[in-house]
């Protein structure tokens, strides 16, 4: 029952961001929309707007001041031992308030079969996100010192509760809390970011949250964006996670991106990523991600 | 008061009528080259003035911008964006328009719309082949004019 609720909003989320204009308010941002190419972000691997890895202060989408934009995602990295499905959607309220959701399927492959699994097993899991842009505007103050700042929330929900405790997680769920600040240096062309994330997500709570020990930590993530001209990016991501596991020990994520956008209303994110060791091994492989927004 | 040299962006026959050279032209927009790089990287004067008959035409095309500028006198328009774009540059000009906030008071431009507008004009600054990194320069200059340009109708 559960499943089927969550799974109902996701498609309505994602069926919403990608056929924008369905209602009034989303068929006159679908005309008007505003900002500027790629400067929205793309989606991040738990849903909300920012780098692939990276947390962003912007609002997803493309709306403004009483506009509402959206973005729906699908993205797909490929791992050393293991791959990564996430896929959800976004919604921005007036550039001030962003709800997302996102689907994360976390493919054990012959992994899964060591660990008496199965091949192929998945660990699956929901994050639920709430963003609220506090001040500022990372691309019109161009005169300002001052960046966008906001705040947000994601509650994640692994399904795989048993599993997670099992490798010596305190919880399969657990609320991460970040802070985030972006600025476009449009005289440079270059786009900076910066986050704060408190949080006990082991390996973005793949591998649950917590352990018998350890508690919230704040992690740093990162990024810049370099506009190479207006419809494509490329750039860097870090992103720091815990290490609460004895079991696994776990590293900082990196990655390398170039972002295309060949119209408003899509773009293709494609990078090198290593996401550290995850139990078995560091994990390097290629992410790609498609996005729809307006 | 602040006063901020600006373009005209928005701008009616009525805010650009003959009057409009008493009024206060202080241009206080910042001057973003030291030399005449950046000017020649638009093709100098010859260069705005081509850049703001092709930006005309995709205003008057977008239904965003439409309804600002097609019962406006263009000619005058387009001559004061290129005076200002010109100073802008550091290309020795004389803005003798009106400031920005004087000039789109009332109008009812929305946040949408001056995007709208910026896009419009990326898109003939690419067609004149500028330099992305120029166009970015000039759009950083010009972005912070939302605050004088963005404000709620009035009539």
């Amino acid at each position: 029952m559960k499943m089927t609720v969550k799974n109902a909003a996701l498609a309505m989320l994602v069926l919403g961001c990608s056929c924008g204009g369905i209602t009034s308010a989303s068929a006159q941002a679908a005309n008007v929309s505003g900002r500027l190419l790629l400067t929205g972000g793309v989606s991040q691997v738990e849903g909300a707007a920012g780098g692939g890895l990276s947390t962003w202060a912007v609002i997803g989408g493309y709306g403004t001041q009483n506009q509402i934009g959206g973005t729906g995602y699908y993205t797909k990295v490929t791992l050393d031992d293991f791959n990564l499905t996430s896929f959800g959607g976004a919604i921005g309220i007036n550039n001030r308030v962003e709800f997302s959701v996102a689907q994360q399927k976390f493919d054990l492959e012959q992994v899964g079969a060591a660990l008496g699994l199965g091949a192929g097993f998945t660990i699956d899991q929901t994050t639920y996100g709430a963003k609220l842009r506090l001040f500022g505007d990372a691309i019109l103050e161009q005169d300002s010192p001052l960046p966008q700042v906001s705040i947000g929330i994601q509650y994640k929900d692994n399904e795989q509760d048993a599993l997670v405790k099992s490798l010596g997680a305190d919880s399969g769920d657990g609320t991460d809390f970040y802070i985030a600040a972006s600025k476009l240096y449009l005289g440079q062309s270059l786009l900076l970011n910066g986050a704060i994330r408190f949080t006990k997500a082991n390996q973005f709570g793949i591998l649950g949250f917590g352990s018998a020990d350890d508690d919230y930590s704040a992690q740093f993530e990162g990024s810049f964006a370099y506009l190479l001209n207006p419809r494509l990016a490329i750039g860097g991501e870090v992103r720091t996670k815990p290490n609460n596991l004895a079991v696994a020990k776990e590293e900082t994520a990196y990655s390398a991106f170039v972002a295309f956008a060949p119209t408003k209303n899509a773009s293709l994110t494609l990078a090198y990523a290593d996401l550290g060791n995850i139990v078995v091994g560091k994990q390097r492989g290629l992410y790609a991600s498609l996005q729809f927004g307006f | 008061m602040k006063v901020v040299l600006s373009v005209a962006l928005f701008a009616s026959s009525f805010m650009l009528a003959p009057t409009a050279f008493a009024q206060n032209s202080a241009p206080t927009a910042p001057v973003i080259a030291t030399d005449q790089s950046l000017f020649n990287d638009f093709g100098g004067r010859d260069g705005l003035v081509l850049l703001m008959d092709d930006f005309m035409v995709n205003l008057l095309a977008d239904p965003r911008t439409k309804p600002f500028f097609e019962a406006s006198d263009q000619v005058r328009v387009k001559n004061h964006l290129v005076d200002q774009f010109c100073v802008i540059l550091n290309g020795g000009c004389t803005y003798s328009g009106r400031d920005m906030k004087t000039a789109h008071e009332g109008m009812g431009v929305n946040q949408a719309g001056f995007y709208a507008l910026v896009e419009a004009l990326q898109k003939s600054m690419a067609t004149r082949n500028i330099p992305f990194r120029a166009q970015n320069k000039l759009l950083g200059a010009l972005a912070p004019q939302h605050r004088d340009i963005v404000a709620p109708p009035t009539r």
